[in-house]
């Protein structure tokens, strides 16, 4: 008992001690005067400009986190990794693809001051989370691949300042999907398939209501759950409505196990497989085998022959290895370059080459953002964070040459 | 004790809930019947897929229910030894599948993916029999429970950072591929022909192993009673190890049955049939090897059935999302009715 | 073992072997290359080699302590040191030769440059292999030094390795304050770089050492004074003293800045629970591995009647006062509803079925058979955050405090629940139900009020989460978080209040302050839970009746001296 007490009362007087040691240091005196209403970063000669990534880097998702991290490392290394004269200084945390692990990253993040900006977050759910103490913290965040409506609705309330994102949000999505099936495949009987997870059951429905809209017939909505294996049952129960499409915008491994087990179904023989950017990567192809010649993936498009992107892609084999493993590395390569170069249009340098990066001017550069020459197209900040162009959308084919390793798929379709 | 009870409110309120939930099956699946929606080919269907799922699920059960038996422990690991046999198969069939070898041999070659992954699944469990739960014979009963669940962890992102994050998938073996035609418009699946078939065979011989070798009367012996058993010159030890061998290479076996069905690989596919698995064994009555067997199967015909017979009657959207629902629902049901599994427990009576 | 002084070779080359296969682990699993940017030391130490060369140490170690004289010791840690790293340069030489990448992904030339230290084949394994003789025999010189200077020495090394861990969060929460970073800014790595200064590990170890040799040679006189005061006095002491730790706990979210109050507050919740589940699992016997259910049904409660959204088929709008304690009616509700079904059942049944029940909660969130109410895949958005008198509880600041409040009650509760007749009845019924029964325990009731309260807890857990999160997920809910909660309490000590604090913050806290190791994060949890059963199964801090299960051999009534 007294020992237990003892140790509580150093443990106090180390405690007040350090308090002491925090409050007594000197302001550091600046020469620039912050006249923002957020505030400023300031970079010391020889500090570096701090930039971080909220991405899924673990876990089932991992890949679109990894997709996104080696974009936005090729972005600054084509910068020589500086800017303005300073380093740039990347840091990340793993968001999960969950609320609680974008929080817990949103706060870490937006307690580090020397932050300017965040790339991220992969998934709509850790944005909700972290995007309130982001904004608070005076910081942007560009996101590569949130998809929700919600985040850049103004009346919503998970609309927050300082975010923006290059990605296009499922109402696009889903709405091509439906036009490239019922215009220019010509179905009038089609089924989706979601996994419980918010992406894909947005996305489903959207293409769901305007399939109808358009005068088709969804025959079936049915749904799997993340670890689901055996798909014959939920493909059996589909077969009753003979649809001549299933739509299933989800995730490896079980889009793989839906294509494959499709083929087998008794009237699902020549059913139109449909999958949507979660499954645009190019080991699905490969892991689903024969099954996956002839099938449909909707997902950012990206212009092959364009030879910005043909540079990009020699960088990652060059700098990362292999073929960017998801669908939207040009969106993150784009979102670090148009923060970069918003930093650097805002910046005030001092003398001695110090950097000053006033928060509000620089989220007001981003809204204003006009006409930037991406690898997803010109890209346009509308005043609720919207960048996306809508062009980089595109409807692919794959054949026996993706199943073979061949990436990505040749465009077949764009709206 | 148990027949000694009295009769209280809450037997009462789980008569109550028992027979609301067997009426609301029976109005669902007289109102899908009824709807006609379904053909007797796709009832067929549901039921192969369901019988193919629920032997992998008997051949997975067999292993937690063996070691159950005789350590009183559920390895929650066994799940993950099952996943390292499918894992090591896969390398061993794409490196033939490049070289030819698979489409030459496929008998051969099908033979060997068996022999990799059972033995690989056989050391591991040797490997972390010896290291993780042999030193704690005798702890308390949530000790091995909890080492079981901290392996299963550890082998999961051992192998997830030995081989990587990506799915996958086994070649495509044409020698299993496609359909045989039953009679009319049935028709099944090879695959699924050769998953039943297989995990009967295994499950047979292993009933045979069991009763009549001298290591499974040893086994049993164990089971029954560790120290008797021990007198009579049994070396506990070993039989041990041997159980964890048995179970493991059945474990080892089913996971290349798995993939030979799904094809995909990744390092957390043990997770979900493990734990299909486990409540299979609890099902049929654990420490009860063909109360596993039957376990297994009936889950697997109930998932593949239950969301579409019992549910789409009612008008509840998108059934399939609800399969595990059922699935546990029925294990609960169960219990309370037969609070030792379908064909009950067969353990000693001395307490664990 | 034959003979007393003999050398014993066998061990020494057995531990060097098996540090070998350690540290080929670590490698292969891809910790070494992927920590290797990340120093310890800044320009010194990456935090890749540090793991490897503590495992030389720690081999090395107890290769020691297996020889007879101080003199075998030594080498015999040498020899340790040096089979692993001939193990490791197999490794290296293998990666030279062969792609093993095809099947290992992390057998990269990188690697091999990381463990030739850029030198290339024979030089660098050469480097290699002096570095590990010469920790391996450091590691026995630990082992020779006397005790006192050795667990000094370890702590000095143990903090110089966490604070160069920790760099960047303490970094930012210094920072946070005010006063910049130069006052302590020489102490880390400059610009780019991380952890520690060189200047700075050598301050932080001298520190450590000064200090917990000082604190060794007068503590126990001080100690004898305090109990040398007369009674009165020490009451006044104590008095003191928790009126102390009532002002640090109130200061604290100011100390520790946004992001360390965050983890505060994230393992504040698994306290809760786990104070929670304590009762089920610790004071009743119940394992319960569907736990996760009453944190969802908390959760989903406050946010079904307070959502602004407008999404959900009824629109409650409560205010988050007037849902708390429906909340925590309907999850008492939920456990006693949830606990008929299980009355009769034990052991391993009770755990699969519970299990079971978590999944089922779960997975009738995530069901589009249920959305329209409770929203299915996407969740219950806009979850205002609680007023508590016109403050707004949205940051973790703020919610510092209600948390803390949660968390108290929950002490306070379980504290007086553990001392009561339901307490020893719960005790009684976990030691043997029969013969609870035959003692007149009610066990029906019993069982019940143990679900009951258990999910009270874990329900003012969910409810606090909801308004935490702002929105909530299904996916919030999968069966990890109840095998976190029940490893939480058995790394703590079953039954044990106190223990229930430690153990969240190993097993909460300690994974959100290393959120570097993302992906590694569940395969040392999971080497540590292994450990930890092998070494310490009782827990940390262990419930006397516990302990005594747990060293049924030792006498009864010798009390257990620990070491200063």
């Amino acid at each position: 008992m007294n020992k237990r007490l003892l140790a509580l009362l150093s443990l106090l007087v180390i405690a007040s001690m350090a308090l002491a040691a925090c409050g007594g240091g000197a302001p550091a005196a600046a020469a620039y005067e912050c006249t923002d209403a957020i505030g400023c970063v300031t970079v010391a000669p020889g500090d570096p400009i701090h930039i971080a990534y909220a991405l899924t880097v673990s876990g089932a998702t991992a890949s679109l986190g990894e997709d996104s991290k080696g974009a936005i490392e090729i972005a600054i290394a084509d910068r020589g990794g500086e800017l303005l004269g300073h380093p740039i200084e990347l840091t990340g945390e793993d968001t999960l693809c969950s609320a609680e692990g974008g929080q817990a990253a949103g706060t870490k993040l937006s307690a580090d001051a020397t932050i300017v900006g965040i790339i991220g977050t992969n998934c709509s759910g850790e944005a909700r989370a972290a995007m309130p103490l982001i904004s608070q913290a005076g910081m942007v965040m560009i996101s590569p691949s949130n998809t929700n409506p919600d985040l850049t609705n103004p009346d919503h309330p998970d609309s927050h300042p300082g975010y923006f994102r290059t990605a296009h949000n499922d109402l696009f999505q889903g709405r091509i999907a439906a036009e490239f099936a019922y215009n220019e495949l010509g179905v009038r009987k089609a089924a989706t398939i979601h996994d419980g997870s918010p992406y894909a059951e947005s996305l489903q429905k959207v293409f769901a209501d305007v399939f109808r809209e358009l005068g088709g017939e969804v025959t079936a909505q049915e749904a799997i759950n993340v670890g689901d294996t055996d798909m014959g049952p939920v493909l059996t129960t589909i077969a009753a409505g003979a649809p001549e499409l299933i739509y299933f915008p989800i995730f490896e491994p079980e889009g793989p196990l839906v294509a494959s087990k499709a083929k087998e179904i008794s009237g699902l023989e020549n059913a139109i497989l449909m999958g949507a950017d979660g499954l645009f990567a190019d080991t699905f192809p490969e892991t689903t085998g024969s099954a996956a010649v002839g099938m449909y993936l909707s997902g950012p498009y990206v212009d092959v022959n364009n030879s910005a992107y043909g540079e990009f892609l020699a960088k990652w084999a060059d700098q990362i290895g292999g073929v960017p493993p998801s669908g939207f590395h040009a969106h993150a390569y784009d979102a670090t370059n148009m923060l970069l170069n918003a930093i650097e249009q805002v910046a005030v340098v001092g003398e001695d080459g110090t950097v000053n990066i006033p928060r509000q001017a620089l989220r007001d550069a981003l809204y204003g953002l006009k006409g930037y020459a991406g690898l997803t197209g010109n890209l346009t900040c509308d005043a609720n964070g919207d960048c996306a162009t809508g062009e980089a959308l595109g409807v692919f084919k794959l054949s026996q040459a993706e199943v073979d390793g061949a990436w990505p798929p040749p465009v077949f379709w764009q709206p | 004790m148990q027949s000694l009870k009295r009769f209280s409110w809450t037997d009462i309120f789980m008569w109550i809930v028992g027979a609301t939930l067997l009426l609301l099956i029976v109005i669902g699946s007289t109102l899908t019947l009824q709807q006609g929606k379904y053909t007797t080919v796709q009832w067929f269907d549901l039921a192969v897929f369901g019988l193919a799922q629920g032997s992998v699920y008997a051949l997975i059960a067999l292993g937690y229910t063996l070691v159950y038996g005789i350590l009183r422990m559920i390895n929650f690991a066994h799940s993950e030894i099952f996943m390292s046999g499918a894992y090591l198969g896969y390398f061993v069939a794409t490196s033939m599948q490049r070289n030819g070898f698979l489409q030459e041999n496929p008998l051969l070659g099908i033979v060997l993916i068996f022999l990799t992954a059972m033995t690989t699944s056989a050391i591991l469990a040797v490997i972390l029999e010896r290291i993780a739960y042999r030193p704690l014979r005798g702890a308390p009963r949530l000790v091995p429970l909890i080492t079981a669940i901290g392996a299963s962890f550890f082998l999961q992102y051992t192998f997830r950072g030995l081989f990587g994050t990506q799915n996958r998938a086994y070649p495509e073996i044409d020698y299993i591929r496609g359909a045989i035609p039953l009679f009319g418009d049935f028709q099944i699946q090879k695959i699924q022909l050769v998953v039943i078939i297989a995990a009967a065979v295994m499950m047979a011989s292993l009933a045979f192993f069991v009763q009549y070798t001298k290591t499974g009367k040893a086994m049993r012996a164990v089971s029954e009673d560790k120290n008797v058993a021990a007198l009579m010159g049994i070396d506990v030890d070993k039989i041990i190890v041997r159980t964890f061998v048995l179970g493991a290479s059945l474990a080892g076996a089913a996971g290349v049955l798995y993939c030979f069905m799904f094809r995909i690989v990744t390092f957390y596919m043990g997770f979900i049939p493990g734990l299909k698995a486990f409540t299979a064994a609890v099902l049929g009555g654990i420490g009860n090897p063909p109360g596993a067997m039957l376990g297994g199967l009936f889950l697997g015909i109930f998932e593949s059935l239950g969301p579409t017979l019992f549910l789409d009657g009612l008008g509840i959207p998108a059934p399939y999302q609800l399969k595990d629902v059922i699935a546990f629902t029925m294990l609960v049901m169960i219990l309370i009715f037969r609070p030792t599994g379908i064909l009950g427990e067969r353990l000693s009576k001395t307490k664990a | 073992m034959s003979t007393q002084n003999r050398f014993n070779w066998q061990k020494a080359i057995q531990l060097g072997g098996i540090a070998g296969l350690i540290g080929v682990l670590i490698a292969l699993v891809g910790m070494v290359e992927s920590f290797d940017h990340r120093d310890i030391v800044a320009g010194a130490i990456s935090m890749g080699w540090t793991m490897l060369l503590l495992t030389v140490l720690v081999a090395a170690y107890f290769s020691a302590s297996h020889q007879p004289s101080k003199s075998f010791s030594l080498v015999a840690s040498g020899i340790t040191g040096f089979i692993f790293s001939l193990v490791m340069s197999l490794l290296a030489f293998l990666i030279e030769n062969l792609d093993l990448r095809q099947i290992l992904v992390n057998a990269s030339p990188n690697l091999l440059k990381i463990l030739t230290l850029e030198n290339g084949i024979p030089n660098g394994l050469i480097s290699l292999i002096v570095i590990s003789t010469i920790f391996g025999i450091l590691g026995g010189a630990l082992y020779i030094l006397p005790a006192k200077i050795r667990k000094a020495i370890s702590l000095g090394l143990g903090m110089v390795a966490f604070l160069g861990l920790m760099e960047d969060i303490i970094q930012v929460t210094i920072a946070s304050t005010g006063s910049g970073n130069s006052a302590i800014g020489w102490m880390f790595g400059r610009g780019t770089q991380s952890g520690l200064s060189i200047i700075g590990a050598i301050v932080v170890f001298g520190v450590v050492i000064g200090g917990n040799l000082l604190w060794g040679t007068n503590a126990p006189k001080i100690n004898a004074q305090v109990s040398k005061m007369p009674p009165n006095r020490q009451r006044s002491l104590r008095i003191l003293g928790y009126g102390l730790i009532l002002l640090v706990v109130l200061y604290l979210p100011v100390v520790l800045g946004l992001y360390l109050t965050e983890v505060v507050n994230v393992t504040g919740l698994f306290i809760l629970m786990g104070l929670g589940l304590n009762i089920v699992v610790g004071f009743a016997g119940l394992l319960d591995l569907g736990y996760v259910a009453f944190y969802a049904i908390g959760a989903y409660t406050v946010g079904v009647l307070t959502s602004l959204s407008g999404q959900l088929s009824t629109a409650f709008e409560w205010n988050f006062w007037w849902a708390l304690p429906v909340s925590i009616f309907i999850c008492v509700m939920a456990g006693v509803v949830l606990g008929i079904p299980v009355l009769n059942m034990r052991g391993d049944y009770l755990a699969i079925v519970t299990l079971g029940f978590g999944e089922i909660i779960r997975i009738l969130a995530l069901s589009d058979f249920l959305k329209p109410h409770i929203g299915g895949s996407q969740g219950i958005v806009n979850i205002p955050p609680p007023d508590f008198l016109g403050v707004l509880l949205n940051k973790p600041q703020t919610l510092y405090y209600l948390i803390v409040a949660g968390c108290i009650l929950a002490l306070f509760v379980s504290q007086r629940l553990r001392d009561s007749r339901l307490g020893r009845s719960w005790k009684a019924m976990r030691e043997d139900e029969d013969v609870a029964q035959a003692m007149g325990i009610n066990l029906v009731a019993t069982k019940l009020l143990a679900f009951a309260t258990g999910a009270a807890f874990s329900g003012l857990s969910g409810t606090i989460l909801a308004v935490k999160l702002g929105t909530i997920y299904p996916h919030s809910f999968a069966l990890l978080i109840s095998i976190n909660v029940l490893s939480l309490i058995i790394v703590g000590g079953m039954g044990s209040i106190p223990g229930v604090f430690i153990g969240g913050l190993l097993l909460a806290g300690m994974p959100e302050l290393l959120r570097e190791f993302a992906e590694y994060r569940l395969l040392i949890y999971g080497a540590l839970l292994v450990v930890m059963m092998q070494v310490r199964p009782e827990g940390f801090w262990p419930e006397e009746t516990h302990k005594r299960e747990f060293h049924e051999d030792a006498p009864d009534v010798t009390p257990v001296q620990e070491a200063a």
